[in-house]
């Protein structure tokens, strides 16, 4: 029996079909297409699927699809706003903050979860944040400085 | 530091090269578009499932499919006799040593499981949820065998066998009749013995590691498409595309020509997609339920049933007389290949004294196999062991010496002309650079506190050149495209743009780099081996300069004079001679938009095997603080000095120093596979399996050195290797002198640095 659930995803009204014990992680991917949403573990412990709920930094994977109704889920897909890029996006570019690029959507989602709530956040501050992204390539090194540095800049846009 | 010499080609100055541009496939991957080995789908594809052994080392004496072919969904069962037998040979083109009759039946078992998550049997079926079930419903008769789950078990007297049939090779003594040793050989030059009688310090260690996992983010996933002719597309996310359809045309027993493979993007690697598992699985699946197939590994299975590298017992013996000059090395490495032949060992061997100059040494290394899954390639194989045990005993030295620890390492390092001890001659090198750079870095200077130490360590890796090819294409506009055959698994694009721009003389952004499958460019081996920037840029270098050649013709027929009148400078043809007759020089633009009337499109190409990799050298400096309550470390600072030849996009040659160094910090510190009494890994998840995370390391501080690759047109030697072999010495000898222990043994976790502590106090 499969149950129908309303949401909002990057602020469109949406509706899919499950059956209980699926994953809002593999909904986004495989019914709606949504997959810059990535799967590292399924078990909470690596961030690729970090997704905003109501405003809540969540892992897509460890929440079930039908707890979504009547909720706004905001991906990666939606943080560029038309054919503006967000300074996060730009700052990882700039950082060359990635390599493979794998764990790098959930990175932005998170750390914008942080400039959100932290527009001035510390290194550690911002390492202690992004400690539940795991990304095997860089070491961190470019990711934090990029954060750090989108978030100077947000600041210097808000004055 | 820039540290040109004077050797050519690097005086000249380049002016893309060497500059970071944002790279070209950066926008898709910040905004979720970039599609990676799991995000494709096909209409009315299927879900693979494939059903493990439950044991470490069983018999398999029959398996029932009948009840899972019954389940409503299930659209085919597959098994290892569904698959023909495939002959002992090499699996070309990968990193590191295999035989194909080892992948095919690593892929999915016949007789016998070998480890705890062997594969054998898979499933399609219309929903993920049903494949798992019909796997449940697979009955399996296993005849339960005694495993054999470390290297004493299995060189033990009257050990469990794993492969009857098989025998040791290499030189003698060699085990009489079966047992679990793959292989035992010996290398090595001078007379050892005179060279430790001639020392005045002699320094012996020997080390453990445990297994561990290259890590990648990205599980292994494939979607094959297979028609009623039997020929498969498969989108993969690989190291190598053309190596996928070679070895899967193997396991299958098809033509190369029946399967093609397109590279999806790749999320890391690090050796541990130089293979194949799934894919031949996906195509036969997919064969027999005449639909497309996807097949995605869990983490669960990525850890229990993909490439980690060796567990190793090394043991190493180094002399040196009083002012420091080592006078002999001895080493003895003992290595695990997991349930099929072919550790890293024979690669650890060759490492292990390259860096130093050492007129006598042994070598000696063991091959065994043991019920945990095969290793694979991972980041410069069996070299950072080797270095463990190197580098800790010159540490050893030093500090009996009196020695500061770079000058030790100053006073042996290898340089131009000197003989290495796995053979060649170094051609220009940049190792003494680099200990330079290190012991003149403010880090080395810099003040320790209480319960801190500083560790020094060395690390080199061959490189490697093997086969490319290239195609750059001019637009009818005067841009380009670069098409290679490497899948882009850190910034590759960008520097294939680069080096073509350089040569073209246009704007690295007009040139658009391209991975291409395995039907749309020439035959080209893994990304691997830190090969990429220096054998497939050689390739598209060539195919600039195929083009540039072509573009001078174009000119010189239209200026009507010879092909040797006209130069190319900064993207123009230019006639030569003093006289110019009105000639005005003619740009890349200009004679694309002339190309029809010229003599047609301008396409060059380039298909090569790369000689002369530039071996990497590098210092690593590494500080730390011991909790000497908790056993706890932490990492406060690190320099990873090493030689780039040239780095032509320096922010990605940073990104693999710093990439490698927290993967070695990892290994040194957290990482280790796990097993119970009866080989399960209990740990086969990234919540217990800890991999560093942001808030356990420092900024980790790069200098590049550029002591150009004579062999290379532009310099370049590999980088990404050479960074993850010294963090282990390096975070060693730094926790050693922090906490004033000896060490034996990997991970230094809070509970072993604690027992070392206590032992010492």
């Amino acid at each position: 029996m499969k149950i129908h659930v309303h949401t909002r995803v990057n602020g469109e009204a949406t509706e899919f079909l499950c059956t209980p014990e699926r994953s809002l992680l593999e909904i986004l991917r495989d019914e709606l297409q949504l997959t810059g949403t990535k799967e590292g573990c399924a078990t909470g412990d690596c961030g690729a699927c970090s997704v905003m709920l109501d405003g809540r930094l969540v892992c897509a994977c460890l929440v079930l699809a039908p707890e979504v109704e009547g909720r706004a889920i905001e991906t990666i897909e939606g943080v560029a706003k038309g054919d503006q890029i967000h300074v996060l996006q730009k700052k990882f570019l700039e950082h060359a903050a990635l390599q493979c690029g794998i764990c790098t959507p959930g990175f932005i989602i998170a750390a914008k979860a942080l400039l959100e709530r932290n527009p001035d956040p510390s290194e550690e501050e911002t390492r202690y944040w992004l400690a539940g992204n795991l990304c095997r390539c860089t070491g961190y090194d470019k990711i934090i400085h990029a954060v750090l540095d989108a978030a100077a800049d947000l600041r210097g846009g808000a004055r | 530091m820039s540290g040109n010499d004077g050797r050519t080609p690097s005086d000249k100055k380049w002016k893309y090269i060497g500059t970071r541009p944002i790279r070209h496939d950066g926008l898709d991957k910040v905004t979720g578009r970039a599609q990676f080995g799991a995000d494709y789908a096909l209409p009315g594809m299927l879900w693979g499932k494939v059903l493990r052994s439950p044991h470490a080392h069983a018999r398999i004496r029959k398996i029932d499919v009948t009840a899972a072919l019954a389940l409503d969904g299930v659209k085919a069962v597959i098994t290892g006799r569904d698959f023909p037998n495939v002959a002992s040979e090499a699996a070309e083109g990968g990193e590191g040593a295999g035989d194909m009759a080892d992948l095919a039946m690593n892929v999915i078992a016949r007789d016998k499981a070998l480890y705890h998550g062997h594969a054998v049997a898979a499933v399609a079926a219309t929903t993920a949820r049903i494949a798992e079930e019909a796997c449940k419903r697979i009955a399996v008769d296993y005849e339960v065998l005694k495993p054999v789950l470390s290297l004493d078990e299995a060189l033990a007297k009257d050990a469990p066998i794993l492969h009857e049939n098989a025998r040791a090779t290499g030189h003698e003594p060699l085990p009489k009749g079966p047992s679990n040793v793959a292989s035992r050989r010996e290398m090595g030059r001078g007379d050892v013995a005179k060279g430790f009688a001639d020392a005045d310090v002699v320094v012996e260690r020997e080390f453990r590691t445990p297994m561990v996992h290259q890590g990648y983010i990205e599980p292994h996933a494939v979607l094959a498409r297979t028609g009623q002719d039997g020929r498969a597309v498969v989108w993969c996310c690989t190291q190598g595309a053309f190596q996928v359809r070679a070895y899967s045309a193997k396991v299958l027993g098809v033509s190369t020509d029946m399967i093609k493979v397109i590279p999806t993007e790749i999320g890391g690697g690090f050796g541990g997609k130089t293979t194949i598992y799934g894919e031949p699985l996906a195509i036969l699946l997919s064969r027999k339920a005449g639909r497309p197939v996807k097949l995605v590994m869990s983490r669960e299975e990525v850890f229990r049933a993909s490439g980690p590298t060796s567990g190793t017992h090394v043991r190493v013996k180094l002399g040196a007389t009083r002012d420091g000059k080592l006078t002999a090395g001895e080493a003895v490495l003992v290595y695990e290949a997991g349930a099929f032949k072919g550790s890293p060992v024979t690669a650890a061997m060759m490492t292990v004294f390259a860096p130093y100059k050492l007129a006598n040494v042994r070598i000696e290394g063991w091959d065994v196999v043991v019920n945990k899954p095969k290793v694979t390639a991972y980041r410069a194989p069996g070299a950072p062991m080797a270095a463990l045990a190197v580098e800790t005993v010159l540490d050893e030295l030093a500090e009996q010496l009196g020695l500061d620890p770079i000058d030790l390492r100053l006073e042996n390092a290898v340089h131009e002309g000197v003989q290495a001890t796995y053979g060649p001659k170094y051609r220009a090198i940049g190792f003494v650079e680099t200990l330079r750079a290190a012991k003149s870095h403010p880090h080395y200077k810099a003040p320790l506190g209480p319960n801190q130490g500083r560790g020094v360590a060395c690390g080199f890796w061959f490189n490697a050149g093997m086969s490319s090819s290239a195609n750059v294409s001019i637009n009818e506009d005067g841009s380009a495209v670069v098409v290679t055959g490497n899948p882009d698994i850190g910034g590759s694009r960008a520097s294939m743009a680069l080096m073509a721009a350089e040569e073209l003389g246009i704007p690295v952004e007009s040139v658009r780099p391209v991975v291409a499958d395995t039907e749309a460019i020439g035959y080209t081996d893994v990304t691997g081996g830190s090969r990429v920037t220096f054998a497939t840029g050689m390739a598209v270098i060539e195919a600039a300069r195929d083009v540039v050649r072509q573009l001078r013709a174009r000119a010189a027929q239209i200026w009507s004079v010879e092909l040797d009148a006209v130069g190319w400078e900064d993207g123009r043809a230019v006639l030569l001679a003093e006289e110019k007759n009105g000639h005005e020089p003619l740009s890349l633009a200009q004679l694309a938009a002339k190309a029809a009337n010229t003599g047609g499109p301008i396409v060059g190409r380039a298909a090569l095997t790369a000689r002369g990799a530039g071996p990497g050298f590098a210092t690593h400096l590494c500080d730390v603080e011991v909790d000497r309550e908790t056993g706890a470390v932490k990492v406060l600072r690190y320099t990873a000095v090493q030689d780039a030849g040239k780095a032509i996009h320096p922010s990605y040659v940073e990104g693999q120093y710093q990439g490698g160094v927290a993967q070695g910090i990892g290994w040194a510190l957290n990482e280790e596979y796990i097993f119970d009494k009866s080989g399960v890994m209990e740990n086969a998840g990234f919540l217990d399996y800890r991999m560093p995370v942001a808030s356990d390391l420092p900024m980790i501080d790069t200098v590049i050195v550029e002591v150009p690759n004579p062999m290379h047109p532009h310099g370049v030697r590999g980088v990404g290797e050479t960074p993850i072999v010294p963090p282990l010495a390096a975070v060693t000898n730094a926790v050693q002198r922090a906490a004033r222990v000896k060490l034996a043994e990997l991970p230094i976790s809070p509970p072993r640095l604690l027992e070392a502590i206590d032992r010492s106090a």
